[in-house]
């Protein structure tokens, strides 16, 4: 009866329970060291970006591994919700003076408007059958990155005022000027924080989790598995599809929204194409449909550049070694075999289920 | 529910309980893929609890009707009613929502999720409750999902699948994978469900366990079920009207004794006596 517990213990720490645990003992175990001031300064400042980027991993595997479709513009809707975000949090610094409720706004509102051009992207393109979202979502990141770049927003008495041409034709007498075409939002008030990034990543975990174990959830995982056969069980394809890309927009806006308030200036050069690719690195490294996975890929990733920092020169290049290694290791049989091998030392260390693991065979 | 026994008919594929509004009535049913017609001048109805089958040489559009059926493929020619409804304007979406479900030849399960999910996938339409309601994981979400869960389990009860639930479908022996097409099948609540080759690759044995459990799914959902085989035992032993098709075209109708004796059927599968 015992040996039953702990293994029901095991499986419960394998799934959902122990994603939540992970991400809750991170949070309290970096908070203790910040106050005890054991992390260095670049650290603590890459808290709120690796918050944000685990968002962006989490809600980009819900379109890659439980949609399974790709997508190569992530970062436009990070982009979208980031400026959304600013603006929404700096038109109301008069009106609402507690700077977490305008954040929680800005997050909000940012999460709505990735929303939109999530659905704007996702009606014609998912519709369709093969990898045209990949082509479309790579297109729609460079349109939102040149429709910023020449964007320019203030806000005075009268209220918001856009332009295209230059910050002199908003016609504002006195105010700010939120969106700078391509110097991109400046003047932000630093609202974000650790605590809020933590409570994104728990609210998306919640969103994703929950929504993975659903009817919605597995309609969503029978069309990546069977297209046919989802709508021959009565599944409507394009709405379940348009759900999960519209759903993984909105995380990726709301990420956005904590990430540009994390800067003093943030510009749309930040959400390029790069960033797309390297949240789907994140996802791939994780596993795809695997969400714990992606959560540790995004946090190691984005701390691995800063604790290279270093070797200077050659940053980038171990950062690929790192990568490779990696990969082969999840993905190739010589991989496997080796992580079996530690697999099984790491046991024996332990002593603890070396017994269940030769009983079972693996 | 009386047994009717079954009457010949010129046009139909004898029926169980003629008198109600057949199941599925296909008229001048038919396509062509650019200049080639793979079916055409399709005339069937089925009645409300037949079993029926369609047999035929391979290549003789056995699949295709069912495609067109379900409307995986439109139809350029004819239609389909049922239950009395055209379903010339619905998708294959639409017309499983109106009662048909089918398995298909080739196993299209979703391989990487559990059997339980499998079953519940199909029964996505009979527990309904919105995303909010999933994500936030209010009452309904917890009464439905249980229905669910009871419901998944009965119907797996019925091939005694339930303690492979938790497997992922792909690694299931492939005749445990066929009898969990036709449970998810039959999850969505169908009145006419279609078997796409049941028994290919199931021995003798498993073959007449099949039967059985065909025979038994009829008398407990009380449905209609047409069945296309190669497994002449299996044809001959349950179904009730056969239909056999050859080149796109049906040249026989009727009992399991006219067909057998048929020289028209004979001649497709074993090619013309010579002459003299």
């Amino acid at each position: 009866m015992k040996k039953f517990n702990k293994q029901n213990l095991i499986k419960a720490l394998k799934g959902n329970a122990g994603t939540y645990l992970l991400v809750i003992a991170a949070y309290i175990i970096l908070q203790l060291m910040s106050a005890g001031d054991m992390i260095s300064s670049s650290l603590e400042g890459q808290l709120v970006p690796i918050c944000a980027y685990v968002v962006m991993a989490i809600s980009l595997n819900l379109t890659v591994g439980v949609l399974g479709e790709l997508s190569l513009g992530h970062a436009s809707f990070m982009s979208v919700g980031a400026f959304t975000g600013v603006i929404t949090a700096m038109s109301l610094s008069g009106v609402i003076p507690m700077g977490g409720v305008r954040l929680l706004l800005a997050m909000i509102v940012g999460a709505i408007f990735a929303a939109i051009f999530g659905v704007i992207v996702g009606v014609p393109v998912l519709r369709l059958r093969g990898d045209y979202l990949a082509i479309v979502t790579l297109a729609f990141g460079e349109i939102i990155k040149n429709i910023i770049n020449c964007l320019y927003v203030g806000i005075d008495a009268n209220g918001l005022h856009l332009s295209v041409t230059d910050a002199e034709s908003l016609n504002m007498d006195g105010g700010t000027v939120i969106l700078n075409g391509p110097m991109g939002a400046v003047g932000i008030n630093k609202l974000s924080g650790f605590t809020a990034g933590f409570l994104l990543v728990i609210v998306c975990l919640v969103v994703v989790l929950n929504f993975v174990n659903s009817r919605s959830g597995r309609a969503v995982m029978a069309i990546r598995d069977n297209v046919i056969a989802a709508e021959s069980v009565g599944i409507n394809v394009t709405r379940y599809r348009l759900m999960a890309f519209v759903t993984s927009a909105a995380l990726a806006g709301a990420a956005g929204a904590l990430y540009a308030m994390n800067y003093s200036t943030v510009s749309a050069a930040k959400f390029n194409f790069n960033t797309s690719i390297l949240v789907l690195v994140f996802v791939v490294l994780g596993g795809l449909g695997n969400i714990r996975g992606s959560i540790i890929a995004a946090a190691a990733l984005t701390i691995l550049p800063e604790l290279l920092r270093e070797f200077s020169d050659y940053r980038m290049l171990v950062y690929a070694i790192v990568l490779i290694v990696v990969m082969l290791m999840a993905n190739s049989a010589g991989g496997k075999r080796i992580q079996l091998w530690l697999g099984d030392k790491f046991r024996a260390l332990f002593g603890k289920f070396a017994k269940r693991n030769t009983a079972k065979g693996e | 529910m009386s047994k009717l026994v079954p009457v010949p008919s010129k046009s139909m594929i004898p029926e169980r309980d003629l008198g109600k509004i057949p199941v599925l009535e296909t008229r001048h049913l038919g396509i062509e893929f650019g200049g080639l017609t793979a079916v055409s001048e399709f005339d069937m109805t089925i009645g409300r609890t037949e079993i029926a089958g369609l047999i035929g040489p391979n290549g003789a559009g056995k699949t295709t009707v069912f495609n067109l059926i379900t409307k995986v493929y439109q139809p350029t020619h004819g239609t389909t009613l049922l239950n009395g409804i055209d379903t010339y304007a619905m998708n294959t979406m639409q017309v499983n929502r109106a009662g048909i479900a089918r398995t298909f030849q080739n196993i299209r399960l979703f391989q990487k999720m559990s059997v339980e999910d499998n079953v519940k996938v199909g029964l996505h339409n009979q527990t309904p409750y919105t995303m909010a309601e999933g994500v936030l994981r209010m009452p309904r979400y917890w009464s439905k999902e249980r229905q669910a869960h009871e419901r998944a389990m009965e119907l797996l009860s019925l091939f005694h699948m339930e303690d492979m639930a938790d497997v992922p479908a792909g690694s299931l022996p492939y005749g445990a994978q066929r009898r969990l097409e036709i449970v998810r099948a039959l999850a969505t609540n169908p009145s006419l469900l279609l078997l796409d080759e049941p028994a290919a690759g199931m021995n003798p044995s498993e073959t007449a366990e099949l039967m059985e459990n065909i025979r038994h799914i009829r008398d407990t959902f009380q449905i209609a079920i047409m069945l296309i085989e190669h497994d002449m035992s299996l044809v001959m032993g349950i179904c009730e009207g056969i239909l056999v098709l050859n080149h796109g075209k049906i040249i026989a109708k009727g009992t399991p004794q006219q067909i057998q004796n048929d020289p028209v059927v004979i001649e497709a599968y074993l090619g013309k006596k010579k002459e003299g």
